[in-house]
């Protein structure tokens, strides 16, 4: 069954579609949160928020409009940026001086046990420094074209290709 | 369209992180459906984006999934065991065998539905088109009813209620392929924050139905929007909701509405 498909069957509440949408999306979107939250508890609780947002508002998404993983990643990402600016946070947030994604990666225990994990480490290890942090405010951070260009001070005109670079840099070491 | 030069320049790997404008993503979604390469591109970068988000998750996320169940509660529909006679032992048998045959019938037409789907989405999309037309010109107009006649589609207009009287909708409901066509350029547009909802209406008892909001209304060039059908619908009506829709429809809200006439 395609994606398309899924969604659809899942849009029409059938819960072994949001089963499967889960399976595929589930620890993606926890690692986007985590990487947002940096609290492994309240990452796992904001995750089953997210899916259960995206349960109920089902009908709300549209093909036209994204990808369904571009859609579900914009409703974690805000669920984790909401978080950040409670109270809850700004308490528990000293001692924390990881800047992106990348720290997560090299302290991540349960990487090893994981089937996708092996490897990457070392895949993004060797991605050049400038792509870390494309990557970083692109995907991990929802940054827009423009905001990237501001805090990186780069051209506006640049961001499109660098991070196609990037991205294709990624692929190839990931195969896909 | 330089196939080649549109995926170097970029904007998929945008559109996979979300980073595009409303109608940046609309011509993104238009190249996707004319062209498989690209669609093939755009699976790939989501596929790595996936393998890289998820190395960051700080445990296999399965696990989880138990508590959304029980928190939206999609275990809790009661079994309901039925009464059995004793006595009824050959009607058990034949009641086994029917049920493989059912069973294989199923799995039969399982796989044929899913020939079928690909090929209705393309049938769905012609037919949009089509309906486009035929309000440009009297010929496509005749056309489209040619087509309604050989396809056996029933059209039902949706007259404006108390709250829009002007406004006006059409819905064309093909059975075979199980589409509804909903034409909406009767309506005004909505005011910000909210958005229409389209109900399917059963009627005695009076049972609306969700089938979705018309989110890109304002953005939609021909108004014109697809659904699946649902079993035994006998109308449909339009009301204006709050953005991201409602449960239940706001009946004071009611834009347009109409039946299938008996």
């Amino acid at each position: 069954m395609t994606t398309e498909l899924l969604v659809s069957q899942f849009q029409k509440k059938d819960s072994k579609a949001f089963e499967k949408l889960y399976s595929m999306y589930g620890n993606s979107m926890l690692g986007v949160i985590n990487n947002i939250v940096r609290n492994d508890d309240v990452a796992e609780e904001i995750v089953q928020d997210v899916f259960i947002k995206a349960w109920n508002n089902a009908e709300s998404y549209s093909s036209k409009k994204g990808r369904f993983f571009t859609w579900i990643l914009n409703i974690a990402r805000n669920a984790a940026i909401d978080y950040t600016r409670s109270k809850t946070f700004k308490n528990s947030k000293q001692n924390q001086n990881a800047d992106y994604f990348v720290d997560i990666l090299e302290n991540n225990e349960s990487l090893d046990s994981q089937t996708n994990g092996i490897g990457i480490r070392e895949f993004v290890n060797k991605l050049a420094e400038k792509c870390k942090t494309v990557i970083d405010l692109l995907y991990f951070k929802g940054y827009t074209q423009k905001e990237v260009s501001e805090t990186l001070e780069i051209p506006l005109g640049t961001i499109k290709t660098r991070n196609r670079n990037c991205i294709n840099e990624l692929r190839n070491q990931l195969g896909v | 369209m330089d196939v080649q030069e549109y995926i170097e320049s970029g904007i998929l790997e945008l559109y996979i992180a979300g980073s595009l404008s409303e109608k940046e993503n609309e011509e993104v979604y238009e190249m996707i459906k004319k062209y498989p390469a690209i669609l093939k591109e755009v699976i790939s970068i989501e596929n790595s984006i996936v393998t890289l988000t998820s190395a960051l998750a700080s445990k296999d996320s399965k696990v989880l999934f138990q508590y959304i169940k029980a928190k939206l509660n999609l275990d809790s529909e009661t079994k309901v065991i039925p009464l059995r006679s004793e006595k009824t032992s050959w009607i058990t048998y034949s009641g086994w065998a029917a049920s493989v045959l059912v069973g294989g019938a199923l799995i039969w037409s399982l796989s044929q539905n899913n020939e079928l789907q690909d090929q209705i989405a393309g049938e769905r999309e012609q037919m949009e088109l089509q309906i486009e037309k035929s309000s440009n010109s009297l010929a496509e107009a005749e056309k489209l009813i040619t087509i309604f006649r050989d396809k056996d589609i029933i059209s039902v207009p949706l007259a404006g209620q108390v709250v829009a009287p002007e406004a006006y909708a059409k819905v064309y409901l093909d059975k075979k392929t199980n589409s509804i066509y909903l034409d909406v350029k009767g309506l005004p547009d909505p005011p910000k924050g909210k958005v229409y909802q389209v109900w399917s209406l059963k009627l005695n008892p009076l049972t609306p139905t969700s089938m979705g909001t018309l989110d890109t209304f304002v953005t939609d060039t021909n108004k014109i929007f697809t659904f699946d059908a649902n079993d035994g619908e006998q109308g449909w009506g339009i009301t204006l909701e709050p953005a991201g829709g409602s449960k239940t429809p706001s009946l004071d809200q009611l834009y347009t509405l109409g039946t299938i006439p008996a």
